[in-house]
């Protein structure tokens, strides 16, 4: 890429995240003007607030752009290749070797799912938004790296689980529905305080960092396991990135309660 | 000023924090797994400091931003007192937050695409335009209403469980009559609702509606609003699918 194609997509990108952020701004302030009718505390500060989130977002999303996500969508791409799982060189050997791939050999698909899965989670700015105002609000309780953390782990498990049910090909409503179980017996017995964090959590990780690379995965690998079509099979990996949070959020908690509890008895 | 630059200093130290596992994984893989060298690494290092800025200014205009205005605004509609006011904010936040989401007009552009293909809908480009503006706004007015909902929810203080647990009801038995094509696109659409824009405004909403409010405790009252924002296009999108087809 030259320089001019990068200084194009910065213009570009600036210009998309200004068109992003307007219809929000026009509905604040009217609101604030119109309806509140009172002057806002500190204009000055928040309207430089909302340029540092301008600006701030931009120049993620382009750097995104530029770095990570062409060598991620590679990588995914790479990784899920026929050629690359069967370990075979040439061509004529392939589609043999394909047909008689068991789930097993997708090893590194796995493990990539659930690190790149754990890796974007924790570099996800709204998560980080979500856990310092949860951290703020529970006055210490809830940490804000015990909650990034479970939170990466959740989505890790998850899109590694997606893969896995790409390659064997079972039915994702399946999955979800289970999960589904799992997440009310745990509301049942969770800590009142964490049941409406815990479902926040699901909603906020599939956001602007995982949710491409994550695609290009779930689609680079329903092309490459016969018999699945890349337009259903590709979709379904969200859904598991943004169910299993709420588990493993649910289940933080119920640890560190049993924790303290222990640590009061002894 | 000085005290601005230590804090940006210091917010700049825990972006590289958060942003050391995605490259140590992207570069484990590419060196070891595939047993590649890294393609262009100037761009990849040019790219890195971008992101690792972003990050910084991000969260830097998120403390001085976004989250004392959505707070400021609910103590003042909590102190003003009027209820539909509240709502038909809540909704319009809701609403205008996705309705120009760029990611959700590439699904709804993909949804209608993929419609076409299987002959539910007539494969022209007007028709196809009709379908995607159609998900969209239904998608945005799900969003709106899911934020109202959520936001009388704090007012009255109702367990959040209940309206996750009934919906999530409602989804699975939706997905059981809903055409196959768009079950896929009904489970992402929910993903795709909440930006990062919108995430730290309506949680510092909830939160600052639930302690304005006498008797609500932030924690309990005050999240859920996102769970519900990311509910309700599911069920509104089954539903799109079952109306148009």
């Amino acid at each position: 890429m030259s320089f001019s194609d990068i200084l194009m997509q910065i213009v570009e990108t600036i210009f998309a995240t200004f068109t992003d952020v307007l219809p929000i701004a026009a509905i604040l302030f009217g609101f604030q003007f119109a309806v509140i009718r009172k002057p806002l505390p500190n204009l000055g500060k928040v309207l430089i607030g909302f340029l540092w989130v301008l600006i701030g977002l931009s120049l993620f999303l382009i750097g995104l752009e530029l770095a990570l996500f062409p060598l991620g969508r590679l990588m995914a791409k790479q990784l899920t290749d026929p050629a690359f799982i069967a370990g075979v060189e040439s061509a004529a050997q392939l589609t043999g070797a394909v047909q008689q791939l068991a789930w097993t050999d997708y090893s590194w698909v796995y493990i990539f799912a659930f690190l790149i899965g754990f890796a974007t989670t924790i570099a996800e700015p709204s998560l980080i938004a979500v856990a310092i105002k949860a951290n703020e609000v529970s006055g210490g309780t809830v940490g804000v790296w015990g909650l990034r953390l479970s939170v990466a782990l959740g989505v890790a498990i998850g899109i590694s689980l997606g893969c896995y049910r790409i390659v064997v090909g079972d039915p994702i409503q399946w999955y979800i529905m289970a999960g589904y179980v799992v997440v009310v017996i745990q509301t049942v017995f969770a800590p009142k305080l964490i049941i409406p964090l815990a479902y926040d959590s699901g909603g906020v990780t599939t956001s602007t960092v995982t949710v491409p690379l994550v695609a290009a995965l779930g689609l680079g690998l329903a092309e490459t396991v016969p018999g699945r079509n890349p337009l259903i099979d590709g979709f379904g990996l969200i859904a598991f990135a943004s169910l299993f949070p709420i588990m493993s959020v649910m289940a933080y908690a119920q640890v560190s309660e049993i924790l303290t509890k222990r640590a009061h008895k002894s | 000023m000085q005290n601005t630059v230590r804090k940006l200093f210091h917010f700049m130290l825990s972006s590289a924090r958060d942003l050391a596992p995605i490259i140590a994984v992207i570069v484990f893989f590419q060196l070891v797994v595939i047993g590649q060298p890294l393609p262009n690494v100037g761009q990849l290092l040019i790219g890195v400091l971008f992101v690792l800025l972003g990050l910084t200014f991000f969260i830097h205009g998120l403390e001085q931003g976004l989250f004392p205005i959505g707070e400021s605004m609910a103590h003042a509609f909590a102190r003003k007192g009027s209820v539909p006011w509240l709502l038909i904010f809540a909704f319009c936040l809701g609403f205008g937050t996705t309705v120009a989401e760029p990611a959700l007009i590439a699904v709804a552009a993909e949804a209608a695409k993929v419609a076409a293909n299987g002959g539910l809908i007539e494969a022209n480009q007007a028709s196809m335009d009709n379908y995607a503006q159609g998900l969209r706004l239904s998608v945005a007015l799900s969003v709106g209403i899911a934020i109202a909902l959520g936001v009388f929810r704090i007012i009255k203080g109702w367990p959040l469980q209940w309206f996750i647990i009934g919906g999530y009801l409602l989804v699975v038995i939706m997905t059981m009559f809903a055409p196959p094509e768009i079950i896929g696109i009904a489970y992402d659409s929910g993903g795709v609702t909440t930006s990062t824009i919108t995430v730290p405004l309506v949680t510092a909403l909830g939160v600052g509606l639930a302690s304005s409010i006498k008797g609500r405790n932030p924690m309990i009252d005050g999240f859920g609003l996102i769970a519900l924002a990311s509910l309700t296009p599911m069920i509104f999108v089954m539903a799109y699918g079952m109306i148009r087809l």
